[in-house]
């Protein structure tokens, strides 16, 4: 139990005596992408062999379980630090391997590095990789280094240190002041200005006033603030008692969503870790502040992470938006003043508070200062979990850090905010990534899914789907969104399906001009945007399909035929078997014959013809 | 107390004062569905959606839910745009795809000039158009016995696990607050059926007319403070009940005036 400021800095200096133990440590990735690759019975044989095995100055406290380290891709992710060894791909049988030769001696196994697609050459630190190089992390900068939910190897990384200068050193208007300073804007997508929302929430004299982190992260592929809170929960809990104490409360939620299992259990325990350690409760650091924190678990509707929805939904109500012309500072949680921050707007506090607003406002662009972890995912070489400074372009982002697109095809859009973001075409690559610019393009930041498509992707079919997903996770209250998305989904149907004219085209603008102006919440206000962005970049890709009949992408089934192409079909039989319909027949060594009446257009042909036999018309 | 101009119109209105209210007053019509004095405002149907400026802000418009907008010092308020007319239109569009069978419906977008939906049919809708009343009323006596279940476009309105609720007493004030009429139910005999629970009802003593459910009276009792007994005899035999002690009463007093 930790009762002053000088206490933490004792313990601090014991967590770091206990780090520095072991000078090498090794660390398995157990981020969400690794452990679906088998990094729990990694982990697990480390465990079994390093108890085994006796190495001087290496025991298996020395292994961590870490959160994610962000090349997805490449997982299981085995890391050797100091040296920053950077294995990838490893597997079970690969662990004795890695022990006896990179742990009791100094070897590098060639066949597990990384190798550079551009230049064919092995990397063995992973900070040289270009994935890792054009990065700066500020929210995930201990993700990856240390043992997952680990409150004493989070103070070793001098954590908890911002919570005591403020509760000792600051008044909680300078520490609005410093975040302010800082320029830092909203995480989850809007991007308004923290300092901001703290002092007005600050001002209003109606208690208790209450902080709520949104951990409701729900967009399509993406996975920032789910690794945030499973890999360093402790960030966020220290970001959330420095904005308690800023506006004055003394009560908080993280609101978590329940599909985010282990993300519960790491906040959960990070909580009681916290609690223990004197971290939360009465009289935090003898400062006279008391703060208690408990977790929430959200049921998975998408609509949650509206704030509004989100503060029902913990009161235990029906988790609906409501219109707010009164603010959620003002009236909130309870009807009472509310602060309420997504988990990487928190995470980031403690940082600002430790360096300053001034370092912090220094990083990306005047408007939109730090960095902003994305989720980068799709058709892209290098998919996984980044941080880059604001102001860092598309192009850097995909063809950089991203590796560009997957087996060289054409870039044709990236999808960035989520569902009720937009799509951007390549002439929009040199974009900086900011708030503004691509709210300007007709996209939004959102919370940071960036989704990346190719030349085989139908802008009619994508905003087909975000649509489709916008109908079930509309919470349905007002008409605009609930019947007015409905419909408008209704119209990009029938233009897949080559059942549309143009005068539907322009239904759909004027309609997605009322949802906008007319809808209660963000969601639906944003809910057209899959179909704006879209129409607005690639009119013609929607025209080609009103007008020819034709979906030039190649997706839309009910406008593509498949054909054998004569020349090229060596009659291996691999379409036959693969075909469910039995629409191809033939003989081995014989061209195969494509029965159109009975082909219902799965594409499965397609997938395994090794000779490009078979076409899309 | 504020001053704001709705239609041209120099209008005072107390602080905090919602526009809807203050239009109503000034005998402004605005179209809603989901409002009822009774119940906090919802916002949920968007008919009452008003275009406001100010002087300050320039060309910029706002588009907003009347029902629950507080008045504001110096605010202009249109309620009949161009562009508000273009979203009532738009909104009743969707209404009449979504319950083209409710008269209710029909005759409100027939007001507009709406006959037919430029949109496509919705396959075996019904006239519930969500508007949430039913269950804020429900919630507002005290029940809670309905709510709306699930989400997005299959949002529906029903008892828990769309079972005979337990929590109903049949009071009726769902059905009767209903914009559209769509709750069904039905008086046959001493029997009320409705959300698939059966109540008896209570027969008046003195005349054997039928009242309210057992359960209504026994909560009411409960809740308001009232003797079970209250409710043995129909409101109607209560007045008359009234009216003979009223009346014998004056006749008292004016034999007493005799000399």
């Amino acid at each position: 139990m930790i009762k002053t400021a000088r206490q933490l800095d004792k313990l601090r200096k014991e967590c770091v005596a206990e780090s520095n133990k072991h000078p090498k440590k090794v660390m398995v990735c157990c981020g969400p992408g690794c452990l679906a690759n088998g990094a729990q019975k990694i982990s697990d044989e480390f465990r079994k062999l390093l108890k085994k095995k006796r190495i001087r100055g290496f025991s298996v406290e020395a292994m961590k379980e870490t959160g994610c380290h962000g090349f997805c891709e490449m997982g299981p992710l085995v890391v050797i630090e100091p040296d920053q060894t950077f294995y990838t791909k490893v597997k079970v049988k690969d662990v004795e391997e890695i022990i006896e030769e990179s742990i009791r001696k100094k070897n590098i196994i060639e066949r597990l590095l990384y190798t550079d697609p551009k230049t064919g050459e092995k990397i063995e630190r992973y900070s040289d990789i270009e994935f890792y190089a054009k990065q700066k992390r500020i929210a995930l900068r201990n993700i990856g280094h240390m043992n997952q939910c680990d409150i004493r190897e989070y103070i070793a990384l001098d954590g908890y240190k911002a919570l005591a200068k403020s509760l000792t050193k600051i008044k909680p208007g300078d520490v609005i002041e410093e975040i302010k300073k800082s320029g830092l804007r909203g995480r989850g997508g809007a991007g308004f200005p923290t300092g901001r929302k703290w002092a007005q929430c600050a001002k209003i004299d109606d208690w208790p006033h209450y902080v709520i982190c949104n951990g409701d992260e729900g967009d399509p592929g993406a996975f920032m603030d789910r690794v945030i809170m499973e890999g360093d929960p402790h960030s966020v809990i220290e970001g959330m008692i420095i904005a308690a104490y800023a506006v004055g409360a003394h009560e908080g939620y993280v609101y978590v969503r329940e599909e985010y299992p282990l993300a519960v259990v790491n906040v959960q325990k990070a909580i009681e870790q916290a609690r223990e350690y004197g971290l939360l409760g009465e009289n935090i650091l003898k400062s006279g502040f008391d703060f208690e924190l408990k977790v929430s678990r959200g049921g998975g509707a998408f609509v949650c992470g509206e704030s509004s929805a989100l503060m029902r939904s913990v009161a235990g109500e029906v988790g609906e938006p409501r219109a707010k012309y009164v603010r959620s500072v003002v009236k909130g949680l309870f009807d009472k003043p509310t602060v309420l921050n997504n988990v990487e707007s928190y995470a980031n506090v403690p940082a600002i508070i430790a360096k300053g607003g001034k370092w912090f406002a220094g990083i990306g662009t005047p408007k939109s200062t730090g960095t902003k972890a994305f989720s980068l995912v799709g058709k892209v070489r290098n998919g996984g979990l980044i941080e880059v400074p604001m102001g860092t372009t598309l192009r850097e982002i995909i063809y950089d850090i991203g590796g560009g697109i997957l087996d060289d095809r054409p870039f044709k859009a990236v999808q960035t905010g989520g569902p009720s973001g937009g799509c951007l075409p390549e002439s929009k690559l040199d974009l900086a990534v900011d708030f503004d610019t691509l709210t300007e393009a007709g996209s939004m930041m959102g919370s940071g899914g960036m989704i990346v498509m190719d030349d085989h992707t139908c802008v009619v079919d994508i905003a087909k789907y975000f649509l489709s997903f916008l109908i079930d996770e509309s919470c349905g209250k007002c008409i605009p969104c609930r019947e007015g998305l409905y419909q408008l989904h209704a119209l990009a149907v029938a233009i897949s399906e080559g059942r549309a004219t143009e005068a539907d085209l322009d239904k759909m603008e004027q309609l997605s001009e009322m949802i906008v102006i007319g809808s209660l919440c963000g969601l639906g206000k944003s809910g057209p945007n899959p179909f704006l962005s879209t129409i607005k970049y690639f009119r013609e890709e929607y025209l080609a399909h009103i007008r020819d009949k034709k979906c030039p992408a190649g997706v839309c089934r009910a406008l593509i035929k498949y054909e054998i192409i004569a020349d090229k079909c060596d009659g291996c039989m691999a379409c036959i078997s693969a075909c469910t319909q039995n629409a191809i027949t033939g003989k081995k060594k014989e061209v195969h014959i494509l029965d159109q009446e009975k082909c219902d257009k799965c594409g499965a042909c397609y997938a395994v013809c090794t000779r490009d036999a078979i076409e899309i018309t | 107390m504020v001053t704001l101009t709705i239609n041209g119109r120099v209008v005072h209105a107390e602080d905090n004062e919602i526009l809807l209210a203050v239009c109503k007053r000034e005998g402004i019509k605005i179209p809603a569905l989901c409002h009822h004095e009774a119940v906090e405002p919802f916002g949920a149907c968007r008919l009452c959606m008003v275009e406001i400026s100010k002087e300050e802000w320039g060309d910029w418009r706002g588009y907003v839910t009347s029902c629950l907008y507080p008045v504001e010092q110096d605010l202009i308020v249109q309620t009949d745009s161009p562009k508000v007319i273009e979203l009532r239109k738009t909104v009743l569009d969707l209404l009449l795809a979504r319950c083209p069978n409710s008269p209710e419906i029909r005759k409100l977008t027939a007001e507009y000039g709406v006959t037919h939906t430029s949109y496509e049919e919705i396959p075996d809708g019904d006239n519930c158009i969500l508007c949430g009343l039913c269950t804020r009323i429900c919630d507002t006596m005290g029940f809670s016995a309905i709510s709306t279940v699930g989400r997005g476009h299959g949002k529906e309105v029903a008892p828990p696990m769309k079972q005979a609720p337990p929590d109903c007493v049949g009071c009726l004030a769902c059905a009767q607050n209903c914009p559209t009429n769509c709750i069904e139910w039905n008086d046959i005999g001493d029997k009320r059926t409705i959300w698939g629970r059966e109540f008896e009802l209570i027969r008046c003593e003195k005349c054997g007319s039928t009242t309210i459910t057992r359960e209504f009276a026994e909560a009411l009792s409960k809740t308001r403070d009232i003797p079970i007994d209250y409710f043995k005899i129909c409101d109607e035999c209560h007045r008359h009940e009234l009216s003979q002690t009223m009346g014998s009463i004056a006749n008292w007093e004016r034999e007493e005036a005799q000399p």
